[in-house]
């Protein structure tokens, strides 16, 4: 009983803390540009262009 | 939009921000290039491309305006529009606060699963009591949050005396919570706090898919629009000039217009003498010559040489917005179709509703008390929640559209893969849907490199439509543009250059017996390219392939009857020609009477009224804005194909979503009599429900696996672009 008044709040703890990771990323536009993304790892970094 | 009238008030202020449209980012490259290459133009503090919405947002000093960015885009070998202030903003919305519901029952039903296997694995006493009263704070704040837009689409169905699949959503999963509220109040055994969550999540999955289905192909069909003119330079009676937006404009004023703007008003040219790009309006790809006196539309763009016109007609009067009501009237039978999902909903609804209340009258019956009975009616009611149901059509849709989107074709929405799957013919238009619409050279091989690279520096510095065509055939070669000196468009003549001090230039011939021609003068001497209007190339197998699924194709067309003809003998089909907008129309209205659904092919504003007034329709990414937003997908690129394998996409996802009903009935077969009989705890529930929606979201992953049509032609098409 002691572990679930310890645990059962670590747990809804962690979940909020997912839930607002998530309202972050929606809000400050992570989600704008996916494919983007994935192509901007292929961009290459020279300087002569 | 107010850069205009900052550029003569305020030389430095805070930075600008503007956005473009810019169709052409295809590669990780083009993002490369125009992030590089912009950020170099003095007064561009930042560039950031989306490539997901072709748009590129510029922060610059207001000293620099729109026009000249679009231009150096051009410059970087990119064609950009001014972007509308974030038209698709609305639709934004409702996705977002779809996927906050999401999020939130998603956070619930983990949470409440914690403490509901617990209870399951045999907790009594104290601490099932514990338990349920957590659950309880939990359940009753997200069921009010996540459950708001399946309230508020019941309550509205109901206020108009109607039903929907949201009704016995709500109905159940209120029940639900009541009673569980209940049960945790008086200590009883079982509560349903994590079924109700559950349904919740399940559903609005479904949901969030449909919406989010709907604005990618919006973004995508967004971001090749914008082709009419937002606003024009206006001079005032004391010769002063200022910018004003299109929705602004009043007949009587007066525009000027320079060369390469579109026209925001319909008018009469007041002076000046130059040609016209009529394409959206017509689809006619030649040039027109117009002076003084002459009407002009809304849309229309002026290649030539700058003009001022006086407005007759803005806004809702100008033709093209009468071309828009006409297609309003024509679109008003198709929104009569419904959808698959609401006409399984309209039976579906009273059955489970009178399962319910008949459960419930019988455990009444049979003296089971009021508390047990309603228990009862809730699971029921519980497990007969449409949770496949609701998944089982967004899911095969949405899985359908992105593998779709991959080869070239942007569906709107899933009501246009509904029909896509159920059209038996096609009718296509001439010319930008056979053909490509767009003048191309046809005898380029008479031209060296070196004359290649020039003529392709010259040609992507003008906007007319056979330069646009020349430099497009060009690129397509690898040609690698000339660099020379002293660029500059001589209205009315064609592109004047310096190429290592030499004159060059890409003019108009001096004889006007040919028509659609250009030379490239050089050293004094004249190469005359040829320009044609070609078929797409995969046209003859696109329309091969349609009869090998059943579907005979025609042509309706506008043009001369002369010059559809050998068109259509050339690719097997009948043909009707000389049609004006009304006439397709009624062509159209007579193909339906006679029992057939037309799949629509067309792309200019003529063919708008016909495209919404068709069982289903397609529109070329080349089309007029009108016939793209008429239409119900659009296909990019030069290959047709992408039509064909609509069709075998959408008649695919349409046996799968039949396939994921059937399986929602046999679950249901199966898991009514037991909730009925009162077999149901909330275990069951939650293995039931979690099971059916995998099945159904499983079944519908198989349509990220390419057709046999598709997978034939896939390498062609991804080479083709």
């Amino acid at each position: 009983m002691n572990g679930l008044s310890f645990l059962i709040p670590v747990a809804l703890f962690m979940g909020l803390c997912g839930l607002g990771a998530f309202f972050w990323a929606m809000r400050s536009g992570q989600f704008e540009d996916l494919d983007g993304a994935a192509q901007r790892i292929l961009i290459e970094d020279d300087d002569n262009t | 939009m107010n850069v205009h009238a900052a550029i003569d008030e305020s030389a430095v202020s805070s930075p600008e921000d503007s956005r473009f449209t810019v169709p052409g980012i295809k590669c990780a490259g083009c993002i490369g290039k125009i992030e590089r290459g912009l950020a170099e133009v003095p007064g561009v503090s930042a560039v950031r491309v989306n490539f997901t919405a072709k748009r590129v947002a510029v922060s610059h000093e207001p000293a620099l305006n729109d026009e000249a960015i679009i231009e150096e885009l051009r410059k970087l070998g990119f064609e950009a529009e001014r972007a509308a202030e974030n038209p698709l903003a609305r639709d934004d919305a409702e996705t977002r606060r779809l996927l906050r519901a999401l999020a939130v029952s998603g956070f619930g039903m983990m949470n409440i699963m914690l403490l509901s296997v617990s209870i399951w694995a045999g907790a009594d006493g104290i601490t099932r009591e514990m338990f349920h009263w957590l659950s309880a704070l939990i359940g009753v704040p997200v069921v009010a949050y996540a459950g708001r837009p399946f309230f508020s689409s019941a309550l509205m169905a109901l206020r108009y005396g109607r039903t929907n699949m949201d009704v016995p959503i709500s109905i159940g999963v209120l029940l639900a919570t009541g009673l569980s509220l209940y049960e945790t109040m008086t200590g009883g055994p079982h509560a349903y706090f994590d079924g109700a969550v559950m349904l919740l999540f399940f559903l609005l999955a479904g949901r969030v898919l449909d919406a989010m289905m709907r604005d990618r192909a919006r973004s995508g069909i967004a971001s090749l629009l914008g082709r009419m003119g937002r606003g024009a330079t206006v001079r005032d009676a004391e010769g002063k000039t200022r910018w004003v937006a299109a929705e602004s404009l009043a007949p009587g004023m007066e525009m000027l217009v320079a060369a390469g703007e579109s026209f925001a008003a319909d008018g009469s040219i007041l002076e000046g003498r130059t040609s016209i790009d009529s394409s959206m309006l017509t689809g006619e790809s030649k040039p027109l010559a117009a002076g003084s006196g002459d009407m002009v539309h809304a849309g229309m763009i002026n290649l030539g040489a700058p003009i001022r016109v006086r407005v007759t007609a803005t806004g809702s009067d100008t033709t093209i917005a009468e071309i828009a009501r006409l297609m309003d009237e024509a679109g008003q039978s198709r929104s009569r179709y419904v959808r698959i999902a609401d006409r399984a909903a309209r039976y579906y609804t009273p059955a489970v509703h009178s399962l319910a209340f008949a459960s419930f009258v019988g455990w009444m019956i049979a003296g089971a008390g009021i508390h047990q009975s309603l228990l009862i009616a809730a699971a029921v009611l519980i497990i007969t929640c449409p949770c496949a149901l609701g998944l089982a059509v967004p899911a095969a849709q949405v899985v359908a559209a992105s593998n779709l989107m991959k080869r070239g074709l942007l569906v709107k929405d899933g009501s246009a893969l509904e029909r896509l799957a159920t059209a038996n013919c096609v009718a296509f238009d001439k010319t930008g849907t056979l053909t490509l619409g767009e003048p191309r050279p046809s005898d380029l091989d008479k031209l060296d490199g070196e004359d290649k690279a020039i003529a392709l520096a010259l040609a992507q510095g003008s906007r007319h439509p056979l330069s646009r065509g020349l430099a497009a055939a060009l690129r397509a070669e690898d040609v690698v543009p000339a660099t020379l000196a002293d660029l500059r468009e001589v209205p009315g003549e064609g592109m004047r250059g310096l190429f290592r001090g030499a004159e060059v230039g890409l003019l108009r011939p001096d004889s006007a017996d040919v028509e659609l021609a250009v030379e490239l003068v050089r050293q004094g001497e004249r190469r005359r390219i040829l320009f044609s209007d070609p078929l797409r190339p995969d046209a003859r197998e696109t329309i091969d392939v349609l009869a090998g699924l059943g579907l005979e194709s025609s042509v309706v067309s506008g043009d001369r009857i002369a010059a559809v003809e050998p068109v259509a003998r050339e690719l097997g089909i009948s043909a009707l020609g000389d049609l004006r907008p009304a006439d397709k129309l009624e062509v159209l209205d007579g193909m339906a009477r006679s029992g057939k659904r037309v799949l629509m092919v067309g792309d200019g504003l003529n063919d708008g009224p016909a495209l919404a007034a068709a069982h289903v329709s397609i529109a070329p990414g080349s089309a007029s804005d009108v016939s793209q937003q008429a239409a119900d997908a659009v296909f990019i690129g030069e290959r047709l194909m992408p039509v064909a394998v609509a069709i075998d996409v959408a008649r695919r996802t349409m046996a799968i979503v039949r396939q994921n009903f059937a399986a929602a009935i046999i679950y249901n077969l199966l898991a009514v009599p037991l909730a009925i009989l009162g077999y149901v705890t909330p275990l069951i529930a939650a293995i039931a429900m979690s099971t059916s929606s995998l099945i159904v979201v499983g079944n519908s992953l198989r349509l990220a696996v390419p057709g046999k049509i598709a997978g034939k032609i896939a390498g062609k098409i991804g080479r083709a672009r």
